[in-house]
């Protein structure tokens, strides 16, 4: 994949078409995977992410178990078919980063207080990475941790913005993650009105920082009523026999 | 797999004392909300090092080291020199840290310094390329947490800078496409200094690069840079907890103020001329 001589055209058209302050197609489903207590698939154009969870349950080795809460493990992963160039097994040290900052989100929101001495597994599998997979990763997450019943103060929503040929974008894609100047994944509480998830990968100005934030919140304005959407369709399938 | 750190009990009782001094503008040591501990800078410490810099923040100790080798490229950057940046959280350096490779946090602190480096500019990698294609340098810049009282993040990347602007590489001539050693050495060119700020919030209130007592009652943290043309060179929300909209615009703006305090601190003790930036 090279770089294509412009970004942004001269009708502020990005490469796929889109608009500046424009998603890509996002789908969502929730309750997509059998075994677990909770699953969610999401879609953000080419990243598509499942996320799964277990638990509460009890927490292994036990000397790790609180006293006071459930632990939150995360695991942040790609799949190595996901992206160009074949990802080598295990964890890289990028996706140990990306689940601590995925998990330390998640902490945010969850009300672990309810499950002293148990454990809350969480697993995020990028199976195809088109930019922003952790934000889509985290949206899945929290998704998959509703449709488990871990109870939450909020769901989390995230997307990634950016600044492509000096220009801020939102929700970066592949060829404008790598050839774009800066990537800013940004993850809200939207009830709260607050940043559960944020980094900076490239450089903006103050300026460009705080339009980005605000570019950001009205991404993930969308993305929390599609997010709702989704766990009401599931659970409105639901006949009262398998209740 | 990452694992939720445990929480110290005692930390409910110190964070309303330091949330109470907060809202008078105080501090348990004594700081003003938005004072950073007395910075020191100590270069070329080391001889087996190409470049080293023992950097403290109050009683936070930083010791980075830079090894340097000729190795090859990256196929896609065929004419320009690699860093690496490696971080590693020494048992002596607090009773919370145990001895093993790099966990979460030692890596969470490398590639934030990494990203700050990169993304500053810091290097002419270009410079440092020796035959195009095939022999580069190679920099392994290592940081090792020595005393942990707090924010490892601002000295480590001030000891970064600090040894990098200071490192002697050798100079090598290229002989018939062969590597010959000049028995010269010279300091790469430093473009742009851009240094962070850890900003730890509590409430609706927040302050600057908080000691390990603060550190652990904070209800979120972050960790903010910028270099010296006021860019964002860095963002890292590094902690659980939600980090309130209305407070980031105050917040950027501490964070340019108070790198520029930092960069000043730098230039005055460590001897650098930062060379044309990009």
């Amino acid at each position: 994949m090279s770089r294509p001589e412009r970004l942004i055209d001269e009708n502020g058209r990005r490469v796929d078409g889109r608009r500046a302050d424009e998603l890509r197609p996002i789908r969502m489903e929730v309750g997509v995977l059998d075994k677990s207590d909770g699953s969610a698939y999401v879609e953000f154009g080419g990243t598509k992410v499942i996320a799964a969870v277990f638990g509460p349950r009890e927490a292994h080795p036990r000397h790790l178990a609180l006293p006071d809460r459930a632990i939150l493990n995360c695991r942040y992963h790609m799949t190595s078919f996901s992206v160009e160039e074949r990802k080598p097994l295990g964890m890289t040290r990028r996706e140990i980063e990306l689940s601590k900052v995925i998990r330390e989100a998640l902490e945010t929101v969850a009300f672990l207080e309810e499950f002293p001495r148990a454990a809350i597994d969480v697993y995020v599998e990028v199976v195809q990475a088109d930019g922003g997979t952790r934000t889509a990763g985290l949206t899945a997450a929290s998704l998959a941790l509703a449709d488990a019943g871990i109870p939450m103060a909020d769901l989390i929503a995230g997307v990634a913005v950016g600044k492509v040929d000096g220009q801020l974008v939102l929700d970066l894609c592949d060829l404008e993650d790598k050839y774009g100047e800066a990537d800013m994944p940004v993850a809200m509480a939207p009830r709260f009105n607050s940043i559960v998830m944020l980094q900076l990968n490239g450089r903006m100005t103050v300026e460009e920082f705080k339009r980005g934030l605000a570019l950001a919140k009205k991404g993930i304005d969308e993305i929390y009523r599609l997010q709702r959407e989704a766990l009401k369709k599931k659970f409105s399938k639901i006949s009262p026999e398998e209740v | 797999m990452a694992l939720a750190p445990k929480k110290d009990l005692t930390a409910k009782i110190m964070r309303s004392k330091i949330y109470s001094l907060l809202l008078q503008d105080k501090r348990i040591d004594g700081r003003k909300p938005t004072d950073l501990r007395p910075i020191k800078i100590e270069t070329g410490l080391l001889s087996k090092a190409e470049g080293s810099a023992l950097v403290s923040m109050g009683s936070t100790k930083i010791l980075t080291g830079i090894k340097v080798e000729v190795g090859v490229p990256f196929p896609d950057r065929p004419d320009e020199g690699t860093f690496t940046v490696n971080a590693e959280l020494l048992p002596l350096a607090s009773a919370s840290f145990e001895p093993g490779p790099p966990d979460e946090r030692g890596i969470e602190l490398a590639r934030v310094v990494d990203r700050s480096l990169r993304e500053g500019r810091v290097l002419d990698l270009k410079k440092l390329c020796l035959i195009e294609g095939e022999k580069v340098y190679v920099l392994f810049i290592d940081i090792y947490v020595l005393d942990y009282d707090g924010n490892y993040f601002d000295p480590s990347l001030i000891s970064a800078l600090a040894a990098l602007a200071t490192a002697k590489l050798p100079r090598y001539d290229v002989v018939d496409g062969k590597l010959q050693k000049t028995g010269e050495y010279f300091t790469p060119e430093i473009r742009s200094l851009p240094f962070t700020v850890m900003v730890g919030v509590i409430g609706e209130k927040f302050l600057l690069d908080p000691q390990l007592e603060e550190e652990k009652v904070l209800d979120v943290s972050l960790v903010m840079g910028a270099d010296e043309k006021g860019n964002i060179t860095c963002v890292q929300k590094n902690s659980p907890g939600q980090v309130p909209l209305e407070l980031m615009d105050s917040i950027v703006d501490i964070v340019i103020e108070k790198t520029g305090e930092i960069r000043r601190k730098f230039l005055q003790e460590v001897p650098v001329k930062l060379a044309e930036s990009p």
